[in-house]
């Protein structure tokens, strides 16, 4: 009001009703331009989703989605500890888990003629295990919690040979020049179902080649004679039946990355 | 006579409106993850009173099998969420706008007001103020609630890498139910939220949009006096904080 004082003349309208009049205008235009801005804004986010829909697709995703899949797992890489165990449990805890998942399962098992088949890094010759010679290496066994991606999770005690283990004794990841595979890649006899891990999963701790379950030898639902046990992936990493280890310089295939999952799968 | 009063500052409306979206897609992408394993419920023994869901509900929202999907959103949208609310919450302390949001002296006295008010049991509305004691409340616990799902969706992301996060919130399952427990929390608060916009009015709604209310003071009252003082000393363009926090409580 003390604008309105200072004016040479009295305005021909009353002050209050000049007052009201000026309110009336200012409110209009702040909330003109307030809706205007913010329905731009809902325009632009449309906008953003279509487009991102309408990226092309890889394995599965959206381009954009799957970048943004590896660029987490990289943040977790960097700041997460890759070397972190897994917690583990009493083994009066351990359960049977659901019998998720027999791609790569179908065909009859022979367990006296089943080998492993190991790839060498480097174009080595390729090796084959019989699971006697698998057992004689170092057992370690551990009770961890089986997550499932789907979202349940299973506590089992797992027992087989640390993956590190098999390598000591057999070092077909590393070239003579000591330059070492990056990633693993893992298949079902009939190549059916395949998983690919990166090195500092496939060399953590509690990733086994395993052979028993609560005690007892697998059962083919749950991967005899030999499946991958590690706390650090989800189960679909986690393969039964393994027929070929190989170890890759490319990033291997994997069953479910293909089909829309993230390639790392990484707890 | 009426006049314009500055009520959110531009940062948080723009926070309030992008948390929106993000955390209704947030909601949406965790449905489609939750349908892979959908096992909560109330209820007792073989008495069930909800199920956590009916198979109908995801008939409707067409969100069965898209799992893949559903993670693939949920870990892009979390830093969109996270990123939003950390700014939020720094730029309410740096502003000094906490100062209207954190429960204080008075704030459950005020919260027991407007609800008995709200219900129709009492007919004097609750003291003037930016937020009442029941918002102050709501809009403390609904951060805090977003803190919760941080930590809980971590727990449940890397549960092997944060195995010490994980079991510091009861292990694994608890972690993914907790997580669940809290978005369930999220609808109920959309829900008060908007039938409270709603009855609130078209000048409380704008003022979400544009950032300033149309007030009635033609006679200030002791109560209302000191509060547009500090809603001026909120909304002047040098210092934003004002030297003394409102308390517009009655002694």
């Amino acid at each position: 009001m003390q604008s309105e004082s200072s004016l040479p003349q009295p305005p021909a309208t009353p002050p209050a009703a000049a007052a009201d009049v000026a309110l009336e205008r200012e409110v209009t235009r702040r909330s003109r331009r307030a809706f205007l801005v913010g329905g731009l804004a809902a325009l632009a986010g449309l906008g953003g989703w279509r487009w991102l829909l309408g990226q092309p697709e890889v394995m599965g995703v959206p381009g954009p989605l799957r970048a943004s899949l590896e660029a987490n797992a990289r943040v977790a890489a960097t700041l997460l500890s890759p070397t972190q165990l897994a917690p583990e449990f009493p083994r009066s805890q351990a359960r049977t888990p659901r019998a998720n998942g027999s791609v790569g399962l179908d065909q009859p098992l022979d367990t006296a003629a089943w080998r492993l088949r190991v790839e060498g890094f480097g174009g080595q010759p390729v090796r084959e295990f019989s699971l006697a010679e698998l057992q004689a290496l170092p057992r370690t066994e551990m009770t961890t919690e089986l997550k499932c991606i789907e979202g349940w999770s299973t506590v089992v005690t797992w027992a087989g040979v640390r993956l590190t283990d098999f390598l000591v004794r057999y070092p077909l990841a590393t070239l003579p020049s000591a330059e070492t595979a990056p990633y693993v890649s893992l298949r079902t006899p009939d190549d059916a179902y395949y998983v690919g891990l990166d090195m500092a999963s496939a060399l953590h701790p509690q990733t086994l080649l395993c052979y028993e379950m609560n005690g007892r030898p697998l059962l083919p639902e749950h991967g005899a004679p030999l499946r991958l046990i590690t706390p650090r992936k989800y189960g679909i990493k986690q393969l039964k039946r393994i027929g070929t280890l190989a170890f890759v310089a490319e990033r291997p295939a994997d069953y479910w990355a293909a089909r829309g999952y993230d390639w790392h799968a990484s707890l | 006579m009426p006049r314009l009063v500055e009520k959110h500052p531009l940062a948080i409306r723009w926070f309030h409106w992008l948390n929106f979206p993000v955390l209704a897609l947030m909601i949406w992408s965790g449905l489609l993850i939750y349908w892979a394993n959908d096992v909560y419920r109330l209820g007792w023994g073989d008495t069930t009173l909800l199920r956590f869901f009916p198979q109908s509900v995801y008939d409707v929202l067409h969100m069965d099998h898209k799992l893949a999907k559903g993670m693939s959103w949920h870990f892009v949208l979390m830093w969109v969420f996270a990123l939003n609310g950390l700014l939020y919450v720094s730029y309410t302390l740096i502003s000094g706008e906490w100062r209207y949001l954190v429960p204080q002296r008075g704030t459950l006295r005020s919260a027991w007001h407007t609800l008995l008010h709200d219900v129709g049991l009492r007919r004097d509305p609750p003291p003037p103020a930016k937020f009442n004691g029941a918002q102050q409340l709501a809009y403390t616990s609904v951060v805090l609630m977003g803190a919760g799902s941080l930590l809980t969706g971590l727990a449940i992301y890397k549960p092997t890498q944060l195995a010490g996060l994980t079991t510091a919130l009861g292990g694994y399952e608890w972690a993914r139910l907790e997580h669940f427990a809290l978005t369930i929390g999220y609808v109920l608060f959309f829900l008060v939220h908007i039938a409270q916009v709603v009855r609130a009015g078209w000048n409380n709604f704008r003022a979400m949009v544009a950032g300033f209310e149309v007030v009635e003071d033609s006679a200030p009252t002791a109560a209302a006096a000191p509060l547009a003082a500090a809603l001026d000393a909120a909304s002047g363009s040098g210092n934003p904080m004002p030297a003394v926090p409102p308390l517009p409580m009655r002694p």
